[in-house]
């Protein structure tokens, strides 16, 4: 089979996914649940052999059409999306066997549309790491924004429909106000919108229409409209969606949503500017002038801080997990602001590392609300000992948020820490270690805490969630560790990413 | 027999109306009105795909221009008239329920008769070269949709109906009055005769006097901001199948013909150099979308917010109407047709609401989605093209006007574009959140899916703003050849 077939196929799967759903409905949630893993497994299958060519060095594509002329849907595969869509498909299987766990233990509602739009996020995650051109992408954004809509506010209740609001509001304003006027923009000057290696904003035929100024600027409005990414002051989306099932917080609020905003801004800084010319660009006179994307290297330094703070006054744990994704995702937007070749690397990898260790954490937070029923922190003395498993993960995948050895998170925060040395940035350097230490103090207790506090007048037996539900986070929890020993192989891989020339 | 097809689009349902109240049976006039319907979008649709051979010119009874009557058919009025004859025709498919619940038996004839007057007035518009004769049918197609609107059950229809007819015949007499200054300066009703006759004479202050009536007039008829007054109440009171068809339509016609009006009768020139109509429309449509949009916010009646929204809406096509080059114009007679089938499409979701809840307050739709779970998701579907999102037909409307805002670098415009498209974003979700998230009400709750026969036209309408949001070579392809033309790019004669 050639690559470009296996394109079209790998984006298929979920849509035949979708339909196949409907078609089998609640009538047999067996079969209907069988369906959704054997296209997962098989979406996963056609991945990894794409990856083989991609990896070699291919580069294949496949067009759709032409909505306007010159915009069209297109997908090219390049190793970050393809590295994307890997951590994307690999995880649905995953995710797909703990949903069933918990959705059953959990008695609920409409599960047929749970797993229907689950699936369609899974393509718009495909569609946006595979997308050619920031058209494309633009379309795959905001068809996750709508797909996941009706996950976040599944519960149907007063609490769903508020956090589905903000979720709504904040993706849609963000983009329509901001992401897509930024499109508008480089179409413009650019004349076209393919994502270009060494960037479009670039090429020699750009001189001059555009003042480096209005680079800036024009970065702001890509860095703000990519909501996805949650920088602050654009961040209050990801604790809203929270009112969603586990499930979905995991594979959605930790994997596909946030890391395609973070994919697209990492996209945005390597093909549309190129990451030659951020760094170049200087503005303001005089001998030391700012790089153009300083003010967003220093608020996605700033970000990480302060979700970080927000994080340690947070009782609930998902809430904590919440905040932590949006400290984290700040770390790959600060790879991309940064602009060097070990930094955009780190952003990269940062999206595989993250999205494996994170997801742990809230499997492991859904697997304990289904077993023992508790969702605050303080609740959760001396769990250890009745879900052992479950606490085990929880302090591996830990270690890879942290980015202590030997957790994959490690190498991730290596190289952006490199890029913040390359270019000078001291201060971001020294965030980046306050905000490891912070993360210590926010993860570390809660697993400690669990081994180590006495148990009181009630011992607790051994009750861990069921098996659908533990199995998987165990998995996802060792891969976050094999990850570490597969640093350098990650990094080569997404080496010809920040190397092309213009 | 196709040569004659530019007469008969006018001919067959101006003909049928007067025959089918001769006829009286209820039954048998309905199913040849939808004959009638289907025919006249059959012949809009071989009109335009004969466009490629260049316009066609028809003259009536045989005069030749500019004595006698000439019917052009270009690009434009062929696009428009499809949109026209193909959303009249889907709508009365969609009605005979719908009507049968809302209007009263005695009226029916009279009611499928006032359709076809309203669109053959409609079609009239487009079709005619003639500017008296645009007078007219402006008039057939106003008086028929006074009548159609005073059919509405409430008590209040017939008073919605009255306020429409004044504000309505204030913009006739208008636009007459333009008509007769016109006349008065260049001796010629021959919309194309009067172009070429009014080039020595553009300074004198009789043209300026008639070019402002003649805007104002259409202004009233198209319900820009602030002359809409009418609009919310005859929506909202009308029988939602007339709701359906002269939002789709109506309005989009009088912007049609002030588009004629702009750039072939007087020239861009005229309107946006010598007159500042430009800046006047911009900030017009500007305002009228911002206060139209947070008008529709605040209202209780899910008809009356779509009523608001179509006044914000007009200010889209008009704002790519004022930037005369061939970007902005694509983009506004695009978006006619698109917002046609959006809000026709939203109309007739609603007109199903309508129909099983009784009522088109908000409090009584709560919590539909359980009951109705079909037709609320159609509006989901139709509103999410409303508000713009990709693969939508909005989506390629507010696309084509967004880029060329930014190539003529009116910045201010494209912001404040994006961010009134915002706040649809809030009367449309608002709408959602109380179908799908409120504890139904006791209408909602012992409310049925409305029948097959009204939700496969409904979404008819609503699949094709999907399928007109991803393939585009018939909306803003056609939109797109219709502005080049309009601007004389690819035609000898024209104007730039």
């Amino acid at each position: 089979m050639t690559p470009e077939n296996l394109i079209w196929i790998a984006m298929l799967l979920p849509l035949v996914a979708i339909a196949l759903i409907f078609i089998v409905g609640e009538k047999s949630p067996n079969i209907r649940e069988a369906c959704t893993i054997g296209i997962a497994v098989a979406l996963f299958s056609v991945t990894t052999r794409l990856a083989g060519f991609v990896f070699s060095g291919g580069r294949p594509s496949f067009k759709m059409g032409e909505i306007l002329p010159g915009f069209e849907i297109a997908f090219t595969v390049e190793p970050l999306g393809m590295l994307f869509a890997l951590v994307a498909s690999g995880l649905w299987i995953l995710t797909t066997v703990y949903a069933i766990g918990y959705m059953r233990g959990h008695h609920e509602k409409n599960q047929t549309r749970f797993y229907a739009c689950f699936a369609s996020a899974i393509f718009a995650a495909l569609a946006a790491a595979f997308a050619a051109n920031l058209f494309t992408l633009f379309v795959a954004y905001e068809l996750m924004t709508i797909s996941t809509y009706p996950l976040v506010t599944h519960h149907g209740d007063e609490k769903a429909k508020k956090g589905g609001r903000i979720y709504l509001g904040i993706l849609l304003s963000t983009s329509v106000a901001f992401f897509m006027l930024a499109i508008a923009w480089t179409w413009t000057v650019a004349g076209t919108l393919d994502f270009t290696p060494g960037g479009i904003l670039a090429q020699p035929n750009i001189d001059g229409k555009i003042s480096d100024f209005q680079l800036s600027v024009l970065l702001g409005l890509f860095a703000f409209g990519i909501g996805k990414a949650a920088i602050m002051p654009f961040h209050r989306w990801l604790p809203a969606a929270m009112v969603a099932p586990t499930p979905v917080s995991a594979l959605l609020h930790a994997v596909a949503v946030v890391k395609v905003g973070v994919f697209s801004i990492l996209k945005v800084s390597i093909y549309i500017f190129g990451i030659d010319l951020i760094s170049e660009t200087r503005l303001g006179e005089g001998p030391n002038p700012i790089m153009m994307s300083d003010w967003l290297c220093y608020l996605a330094g700033a970000t990480i801080l302060l979700a970080s703070l927000v994080a340690m006054t947070k009782d609930n744990l998902k809430a904590r997990l919440a905040y932590s994704t949006i400290s984290q995702l700040a770390y790959i937007t600060l790879g991309a602001a940064l602009a060097t070749t070990d930094s955009v690397i780190g952003g990269g990898m940062h999206i595989a590392m993250h999205a494996v260790g994170k997801i742990t954490l809230f499997f492991c937070a859904g697997a304990i609300y289904v077993a023992a029923h508790k969702t605050d922190i303080s609740d959760m003395r001396g769990l250890g000992r009745a879900m052992p498993l479950t606490m085990g993960a929880f302090l591996l995948a830990t270690l890879s948020i942290i980015g202590l050895p030997p957790g994959g998170g490690a190498w991730s925060k290596w190289f952006l820490a490199m890029g913040t040395v390359q270019t000078g940035h001291f201060w971001l350097l020294a965030a980046l270690m306050v905000s490891s230490l912070l993360n210590i103090a926010y993860l570390i207790p809660i697993p400690i805490r669990a081994f180590m506090t006495p148990v009181g007048e009630t011992p607790m037996k051994f009750k861990e969630a069921p098996m659908m539900c533990v199995v998987p986070l165990c998995i996802t929890a060792v891969g976050s560790v094999v990850l570490f020993f597969f640093g350098n192989e990650i990094y080569n891989v997404l080496l010809p990413i920040a190397t092309s020339t213009r | 027999m196709i040569e004659q097809l530019p007469v008969l689009v006018i001919v067959i349902p101006l003909m049928a109306a007067p025959l089918f109240i001769l006829i009286g049976n209820r039954k048998l006039v309905l199913l040849l009105t939808q004959l009638v319907c289907w025919t006249v979008f059959g012949i809009a649709v071989t009109l335009l795909s004969r466009m490629q051979d260049g316009p066609i010119s028809y003259e009536l009874g045989g005069w030749p221009s500019p004595y006698g009557i000439v019917y052009t058919v270009d690009y434009l009025s062929s696009f428009v008239m499809l949109f026209v004859s193909g959303l009249g025709a889907i709508v009365i498919t969609y009605a005979p329920q719908s009507i049968k619940k809302e209007v009263h038996q005695s009226k029916h004839t009279l009611f499928y008769a006032s359709y076809l007057l309203c669109m053959t007035g409609l079609l009239g518009m487009c079709i005619t070269g003639d500017l008296f004769n645009v007078f007219v049918f402006l008039e057939i197609s106003s008086l028929s949709s006074y009548a159609l609107i005073s059919l509405g059950k409430t008590r209040r229809a017939p008073l919605a109906a009255l306020h429409y007819l004044i504000i309505g015949t204030v913009g006739a007499t208008f636009f007459l009055i333009g008509i007769g200054l016109l006349y008065q300066m260049t001796g010629t009703l021959n919309m194309a005769d009067i172009a070429a006759r009014i080039q020595p004479i553009d300074h004198s202050r009789t043209l300026l006097v008639a070019f402002a009536f003649m805007t104002v007039g259409l202004f009233i008829k198209m319900a820009v901001f602030p002359l809409h007054t009418w609009l919310p109440n005859a929506y909202t009171y009308a029988p939602s199948v007339v709701t359906c068809f002269i939002a789709a339509t109506a309005t989009k016609v009088s912007v049609y013909a002030f588009i004629r009006l702009i750039y072939v009768i007087f020239t861009p020139q005229f309107a946006f150099e010598r007159l500042p109509l430009d800046q006047a429309l911009m900030a017009f449509s500007l305002v009228g979308i911002f206060v139209a949009s947070a008008a529709a916010i605040y209202q209780t009646n899910i008809k009356r917010l779509l009523a608001y929204s179509s006044v914000a809406q007009i200010g889209y096509m008009l704002l790519g109407i004022s930037m005369s080059n061939v970007g902005g114009l694509t983009a506004g007679i695009t978006h006619m047709f698109n917002h046609a089938l959006i809000k026709g499409g939203l109309f007739m979701v609603v007109g199903c609401f309508a129909l099983r809840i009784g009522s088109v307050k908000l409090d009584d739709l709560r919590g539909a989605g359980k009951t109705m779970p079909l037709t609320s998701f159609a509006w989901v579907v139709g509103g999410l093209g409303l508000i713009g999102l990709p693969m939508t037909a909005g989506f390629v409307s507010k696309w084509l006007l967004l880029t060329s805002a930014l190539s003529l670098g009116l910045w201010p415009v494209a912001v404040l574009m994006l961010l009134s498209s915002l706040l649809a974003v809030v009367y449309i979700w608002r709408v959602v959140e109380i179908l799908y998230f409120s504890p139904p009400s006791h209408l909602a709750q012992s409310a049925k899916e409305a029948p097959m026969a009204m939700l496969i036209p409904t979404y008819v309408v609503i699949g094709s703003t999907i399928v007109f949001g991803c393939w585009t070579v018939y909306s803003a392809g056609i939109a797109h050849a219709a502005a080049q033309s309009l601007l004389g790019i690819s035609q000898a004669g024209g104007v730039q």
